[in-house]
């Protein structure tokens, strides 16, 4: 038991320092507009990843609320939230990656939820089995699929 | 009104009459109490498609129905210590047809707003001394209630939510417009905000309980209204309240009073 623990708290530990360059979700700094200027991860997204996530019903699920024009060839686009075509000519890089974090800053009550938030939450579950949220509630994205996300979403330059 | 209202691949206007006999109102003027929210109220039928829609209309394509059947089996056997059925004091599930439209209801004996379920349950645990009561979202209660529903088909839906039912009322309106879950979502925002609208796969209703228990094509079975709440709060990544729980009673008496003009249709055909 004390070994698995102590294996635990060096992988933990591990996965911390690869992670040096990653800003937690509590300590993203937003500007007044609701924009993030820096990358979470440290690392440039993957537009080709982001676009799973973007499809992905366990993780971004974005396609349950926005249809996309270049993402046709997946059935069911939503009609909750606008069209994201040509939405990188829109907004700048720190916009999307502010909106996706936290997207209440710039639609005030927006059903859109934040993808990179882990309190403040009334009854928050752990994922969709019903239970309670664990004590180090993860944000739905992870820092790195939000910058592929938004590497995705800045591809959208077309209407 | 609303914003984001998208009704514009819903066809509305069309009827229901189920076995050429029960007429089904599945879109009137909302009551009083929202005035200005909607100019409209639509049963959940009206958002699905034709052929969802067609099982609905005759019985014998309803799934549901089979459901009532062994309700009615289940109202015709004695349990319990006193040896009665519920025939034994209700002649037949037809001297309940008013129960559907009107519950949930103030309790005076209880001091309490009783949802169908709660009430059958009284009945077995202080009237039948039934050792083991349905469970309140168990199969045989959910078949129960919906033999209570299908006997009330057509009838208006007139929930009272004034009087000492209007602390329920109070409370279930808070919680219709509280933002649950990771994905901070209220009931507002999917079912008042953006019906008619595609989420995903599925044309979000006005989450009216009229039709409940519903016969779900995804479940192969009936689901009740707790089961169904519980259902969409866990898909905001959140903690549902318990089935039974005074929050979902009185949130079940709120989403029933906007719901006051349809009929009630239980059970329901549904995706
Ligand atoms: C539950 C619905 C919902 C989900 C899920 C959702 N969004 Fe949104 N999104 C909206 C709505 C609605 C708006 C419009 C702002 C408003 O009215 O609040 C919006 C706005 C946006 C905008 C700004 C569009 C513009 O033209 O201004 C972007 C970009 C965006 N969403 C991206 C995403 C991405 C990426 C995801 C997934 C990681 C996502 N959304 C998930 C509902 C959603
Ligand atoms: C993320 C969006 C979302 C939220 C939030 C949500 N629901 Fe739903 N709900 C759905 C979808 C999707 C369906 C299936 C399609 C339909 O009937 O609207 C549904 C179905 C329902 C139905 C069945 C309607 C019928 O005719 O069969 C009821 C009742 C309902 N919801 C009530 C609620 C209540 C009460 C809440 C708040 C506790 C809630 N919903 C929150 C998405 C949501
Ligand atoms: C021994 C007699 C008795 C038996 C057996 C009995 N009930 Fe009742 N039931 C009553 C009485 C008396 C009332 C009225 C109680 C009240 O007003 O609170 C009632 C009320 C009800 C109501 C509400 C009626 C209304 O108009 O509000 C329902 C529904 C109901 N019973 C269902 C059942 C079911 C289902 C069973 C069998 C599982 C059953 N009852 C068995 C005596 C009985």
């Amino acid at each position: 038991m004390k070994r698995q623990m102590l294996l635990a708290a060096g992988l933990a530990l591990a996965a911390t320092s690869l992670q040096a360059d990653v800003v937690a979700p509590d300590d993203v700094t937003m500007s007044e507009y609701g924009e993030v200027f820096e990358s979470l991860s440290g690392e440039p997204g993957d537009p080709a990843r982001g676009a799973e996530i973007f499809v992905s019903r366990a993780q971004g699920n974005c396609l349950a609320c926005h249809a996309v024009t270049s993402l046709a060839d997946q059935p069911w686009h939503g009609e909750v939230g606008p069209l994201l075509d040509g939405v990188a000519t829109r907004w700048e890089e720190p916009a999307l990656r502010g909106l996706l974090v936290n997207a209440d800053m710039i639609y005030p009550d927006s059903i859109m939820p934040s993808f990179y938030k882990v309190s403040g939450f009334i009854r928050p579950g752990d994922a969709f089995t019903s239970q309670p949220a664990p004590a180090d509630l993860q944000p739905m994205l992870s820092a790195q699929q939000i910058e592929d996300v938004v590497a995705f979403l800045m591809t959208l330059t077309d209407y | 009104l609303a914003a984001g209202v998208g009704l514009a691949d819903i066809r509305t206007g069309d009827s229901l009459v189920i076995n050429g006999e029960i007429e089904i109102i599945t879109e009137t003027a909302p009551p009083e109490h929202l005035a200005g929210v909607f100019n409209t109220i639509y049963s959940g039928w009206v958002f699905r498609t034709d052929e969802t829609r067609a099982m609905q209309a005759d019985d014998f394509d309803n799934p549901g129905m089979l459901y009532v059947e062994q309700g009615i089996e289940a109202f015709n056997t004695a349990m319990g210590t006193e040896g009665n059925s519920c025939a034994s004091c209700h002649e037949n599930p037809e001297s309940l047809a008013d129960v559907r439209s009107t519950y949930p209801q103030w309790d005076e004996a209880h001091g309490e707003v009783q949802t169908v379920e709660m009430q059958v349950l009284e009945c077995q645990t202080e009237r039948m001394g039934v050792a083991e009561p349905y469970g309140y979202d168990s199969q045989q209660m959910r078949n129960m209630v919906a033999l209570i529903a299908s006997v009330g088909r057509g009838q208006l839906v007139n929930v009272a939510m004034d009087g000492p039912a209007s602390e329920a009322w109070e409370l279930g309106r808070e919680i219709y417009y509280t933002q649950y879950g990771q994905m901070e979502l209220s009931c507002a925002q999917c079912h008042e905000n953006n019906y008619g609208n595609l989420i995903r796969a599925d044309h979000l209703s006005q989450g009216q309980i009229n039709g409940f228990p519903t016969y779900r094509l995804k479940n192969a079975n009936i689901v009740s209204v707790h089961g169904r709440f519980r259902g969409c709060i866990r898909d905001t990544r959140g903690e549902p309240y318990a089935i039974g729980s005074p929050e979902f009673v009185a949130l079940e008496l709120y989403v029933a009073s906007r719901g006051n003009g349809l009929t009630v249709e239980g059970p329901a055909v549904r995706n």
